[in-house]
This record gives structure tokens, sequence and C-alpha cells, in this order.
């Protein structure tokens, strides 16, 4: 504060302009979403007028109900649920395994593996060739294509691997001199000392999985295993209201309109995000610093 | 482990006339478990990775869906020559470098003035507030911010309505179904989603500075614009320059997820990019062989691009990824 004192007249104008300024970002970052709460939570049939902006007019609930009771909506969510719930800790313990392996000095073939991997960043296959491997391994229509090729990020690796290069070389040794074997190891002291790091892969991965619809909407054509994001891409990108009226459940009241029952469905595939977001704060710099600067 | 490991090996002998072949496999017998866990991951890259990059020889073919890839036809560079004369190159050229040129020119200053601007801020509970605020939509899927795009920019939506009251339009506009609008929408909405999320590692790289070479600007009479300009700026300039080689690497890499979520028939003209051509020419009409050849075109030329770029910056300002 004492350095207010020194500020000339330009500088502390510019502080004003400036904070106003950031004031305004925050605004138009939030507002857009905002307004879909707001309808959201506001009765279907009336938010057709339109006109609702900063509050509910009409404060109404049906839409949710309509959202939990819809067959296909949860069904949706609960593929969503089940391929973040698999998919998390698989990613995690894989990745953070192969990363722990070429992390130890000793390993032979070490820079051969890491080369194999740096390959990878830059060049791939494309979407074709991947398809085509997807289809070979019979992994259309399968859950399986949510998990098992989602299992491994050599980008996490990295990450892992600059986490697991600071643990102190003496935690290994006393275990070993205890007779555990290399596995014994990474699950009972690797893993266990580096939660911060296991804690933001898990985070980042689980908003993947969370957010992906690309995976759904390519290889998958059994609608029972379409997670929410591949619904709502339905609805949103090829403008199916027909398949939102077909998740409508039935004895709805009137008020529920497609649009109410979108906008409700958005909300609730958004809320768990949301909560979790602001938590990770502390933990994706560190990852990210690293992540971009190592290449 | 050890004694396990003298068992197993042939090492009734000693260890004076042991050959450095024996000595080798003792010392992988020894990190087996290792080996074990390294090569699950090999494993997993060769499947994933490199079988698609062996995959990309379907583009020298004609293949169909009927016969396994080995048995399809070679047909040399065709695929590549017809795309050359595909009446979509123009199109697809002019889309994926227009969008991604546009992003670059305002979309990648635009983090490292926000991180500068906010690194003014004194409050530190504001400036936390403002960081947690604008990098919200990054956690928001594609989906979800062209669910809520589409409600603001139908013809019944908020931007039609600010418009038609303050008499800038007569009649509402369908924004998402006019190709003049789409590149400025992608832009836009670009920049509501990764502003605030693409300054966190600038305004990381601010933080590194050492606050006793501010002190030293203070004394020496400097302002709050001079140690901006003279101080800041300079010191997360190898930030920038990494960051900008991989922007330069991406030029091709239309976001898809975005693209793919706002395009329709009606705006296909400003919104048919490389990524979704592939994907078009590929999933949708089944042209495997094509689709690959083109697809193989554009990572070509995005690795000679990152490769570019980073010489460039090297020798400009000695910052380089590699």
């Amino acid at each position: 504060m004492f350095t207010l004192k020194r500020q000339t007249p330009g500088e502390t104008a510019f502080g004003i302009v400036n904070g106003f300024l950031m004031l305004v970002i925050c605004f138009l970052t939030l507002y857009p979403i905002w307004y879909v709460l707001v309808n959201a939570f506001n009765d279907g049939a009336d938010a057709m007028r339109g006109g609702i902006y900063w509050w509910p007019r009409q404060f109404s609930l049906d839409s949710f109900g309509a959202v939990f009771r819809s067959q296909g909506i949860m069904t949706a969510m609960g593929v969503t649920v089940a391929k973040t719930l698999i998919g998390v800790p698989v990613h995690v313990l894989f990745t953070a395994m192969v990363a722990y392996a070429v992390s130890r000095r000793e390993l032979i073939g070490r820079n051969i593996y890491m080369i194999i991997g740096t390959i990878t960043m830059f060049f791939g296959g494309g979407l074709i060739p991947y398809y085509l491997l997807i289809r070979d391994l019979h992994m259309l229509d399968n859950f399986l294509v949510y998990i098992i090729p989602a299992a491994f990020s050599f980008f996490d690796l990295i990450i892992f691997l600059s986490f697991f290069r600071e643990i102190p070389a003496g935690l290994e040794e006393a275990a070993k001199m205890d007779g555990a074997n290399d596995f014994t190891i990474f699950f009972r002291v690797v893993i266990p000392v580096s939660m911060p790091v296991v804690v933001t892969i898990a985070l980042f991965h689980g908003v993947y999985q969370w957010n992906d619809y690309f995976t759904g909407m390519i290889y998958m054509n059994n609608m029972d295993l379409q997670p929410i994001q591949t619904f709502l891409y339905r609805v949103v990108a090829q403008s199916s209201s027909n398949q939102m009226l077909g998740a409508m459940p039935s004895g709805v009241t009137q008020t529920v309109t497609s649009q109410s029952l979108k906008l409700a469905t958005m909300v609730v595939t958004t809320a768990p995000i949301v909560c979790v977001y602001p938590f990770l704060q502390k933990y994706f710099v560190k990852g990210f610093m690293v992540g971009s600067i190592k290449g | 482990m050890k004694s396990d490991a003298q068992v197993k090996s042939p090492s009734l002998r000693t260890a004076a006339d042991m050959g450095r072949g024996q000595k080798w496999l003792r010392r992988l017998y020894s990190q087996r478990y290792l080996q074990i866990m390294a090569l699950l991951g090999v494993a997993w890259m060769v499947v994933f990775n490199y079988i698609p990059m062996y995959g990309i020889i379907i583009a020298f073919k004609e293949y169909d869906i009927i016969f396994p890839m080995s048995m399809a036809p070679w047909v040399g560079l065709d695929n590549f020559k017809e795309f050359l004369n595909d009446d979509m190159l123009l199109t697809v050229i002019k889309n994926t470098l227009g969008i991604s040129l546009i992003k670059l020119i305002i979309g990648f200053p635009l983090p490292i003035v926000f991180a500068l601007l906010l690194n003014e801020v004194r409050s530190v509970l504001f400036k936390k507030w403002t960081q947690t605020i604008t990098y919200l939509p990054h956690f928001l899927s594609w989906v979800i911010l062209g669910g809520i795009l589409a409600t603001w920019l139908s013809d019944v939506g908020v931007i039609n309505k600010i418009l038609l009251s303050l008499n800038v339009i007569d009649s509402p506009i369908t924004y998402l179904a006019e190709p003049k609008y789409f590149w400025s929408i992608i832009i836009v909405s670009d920049i509501w989603k990764e502003l605030g999320w693409s300054a966190i590692i600038y305004l990381a790289a601010i933080s590194s500075v050492s606050p006793e070479l501010y002190e030293a600007a203070t004394i020496d009479g400097a302002g709050r614009f001079q140690k901006m300009r003279n101080i800041t700026l300079p010191s997360i300039m190898g930030t920038i320059t990494i960051l900008f080689i991989l922007a330069v690497g991406n030029v091709l890499n239309s976001n898809f997820d975005q693209i793919l979520v706002l395009r329709n028939q009606l705006n296909a003209d400003a919104s048919t990019v490389i990524d979704y051509y592939v994907y078009q020419t590929g999933l949708i009409d089944n042209r495997f062989s094509y689709s690959t050849a083109v697809n193989l075109i554009k990572s070509v030329i995005a690795l000679i691009l990152l490769v570019g770029a980073n010489f460039v910056t090297k020798r400009l300002n000695n910052n380089s990824l590699f």
C-alpha cells in the first residue's frame, strides 16, 4: 500500500481503468453462462417469450425434473460417469507406471523408449488409420474404446517423469532392502509420495473424459453407449430437437420445452466440472510449466 | 531377488570369467519388473501410435472396405494428385489458414496483454478471482459452449434482440447459417474460452521474476510502465517464444472440436477446414485412402512449419524448443 503514495496521477488513473477492464472481462466471460442458468431455472414455456436476462421470471424446476426422469439422458449420463470413474484410475496408474520405469536411470533401453515416445508427440497416423485400427481391434460399439486408447499419454508421462526424478533415491533403496520388488515399490512407495502429481493428472484426465464427445460420436453407433456430451452434440450441432423430444419423459407438464430441457441438461452436465475446477488451480500451474517448457 | 537371479542364469562359473553378455543379461534380469512396466507402455504406443503411422501406406493405395489393407492395389501418388485438382482445395486452404492466422495475430498476443494487465492489479484477492473466473470456460466442453452460442446467435437469440432494439439491423439474422459471420464467431468464441487459461503460463513466468529487479528499478526512478516494458516483458520473452513456435506448428490444426460443433451445411463455405475435410471424405464419404492422403500432406507441412519456426526463433533470439 505504501507504494500508492509514490504513484503519479497517470498511474493511479491506469490502475482504476485497468481494474474496471478486468471487471468487464469477468462479466463478458460469465454472463453467457449465467444467461443459460437463469433460463434453465425458468418455466420452459414462459422462457420462450424471451426477455429473461438476470433472474428467472417464473422460477421452475420442472425442466430439471424432466432431465432426471428422462431415460435417454440418464443412460448417457451413466456412460459419462462410468467412463470417467474407470478411465481416470486406468490412465493415471498406467501412465505413472511407465513413467516410473523410465525414470530409473539403470533401465536398459531407457533412451530408446524415450525416443519412441517423443516421436509420437510430433507425428501421428491421422483419423482414418486410427479409425481402422479401432475397427480391427473390435472396439467399435464397445465401451472399452473410452478406456484403452485413453490409457496412456506421453505428454502426461513427461509430467510424471519430472516429478519422479525428485524422489530421494533412499526411499526406494530402503524398500529394496526389505525385499520389495519394483511393482511393490511403485505402488507402495512411489505413488503415495507423488500424490500432488497423481491428483493433477487425475483431474485433468477426468475433465477430458467428462468433456469428450468425439470418441462417442465416431466410434459409437449404439445409442445406449453414447456419453452425455455426444448426446448433446447431436442436439446442438445437428439442431436435432427430435432427439431432445425423444428424450422427453412421458407425463411431463406442458411447461417443459425441448429448449428448456436442453438448457437444463447442459447445466446438469456442466455442474460437476464447475464444482471441481477451482480446486485444480493450485496443481496445474506447476504441471503446465513443466509440460510446456520441456516440450 | 539377487539369489534368484543367480540360480536362473547359467552362472555357476565365477564372475571373473563371465562374459559381458552374461553380465548384461543378469542386469536385465534384475530389472525385469521395470522392463515389463516400460515395455507395456512401449507396446501401447506401438499399437495406438505406430500401427496408425504404418496405416498411412493406404494413402498410396486404393483401399476399399471389402479387401484387407494388404490386398489393396498400389496407386502411387494418385490420391495426392487428386487433392491438388480437388474443387475444395482452395476453400480448404483459405479457411484453414484464414482462421489460424487470425487466431495467431489476435488470439496469440491477447493473453500476453491480459497477463501483463492482470499482473498490475494490486489486490491479490481481486487478481485471484479474475483468474478463476476467466479460465472457467476452458474447462467447459465445446459442446456446451456451442449450445450457449447457438442460443445466443439464433434468430430469436439475445444478439438479435439487442441489435434489433438498437435499430442496427431491421430483421433478425441467423448468424450460424451465414458463412460471412463464421470466422468472427470462431475467433471470438475461442478467445472467450482460452483467454484466461492461456494467460496462466505467462502469469507463472511473471511471478518467477526476481522482486529485486523491480526494487532496483524503483530506486532508479522507473515508473509502472517502464518496469512493465523493461523488466516484465523481457523476462517472459522465452516463454512467449516457445509458445509461438508451438502455435506456428499448430497453424494447420484448426480446433476440430470447436469447428465440428459450430459448423453446418449452410456455413460450409467458411467452415470447411482441412481437419473437417479429412473427416468428411474419410468417415462420411468412406474414401479412406483419399482422406489419409490429405491428412498426410497436412502432417508433413505441419512438421516443416514447426521445425522452421524453431529454426527462425533460434537464430533471432536464441530461444528454441529443441
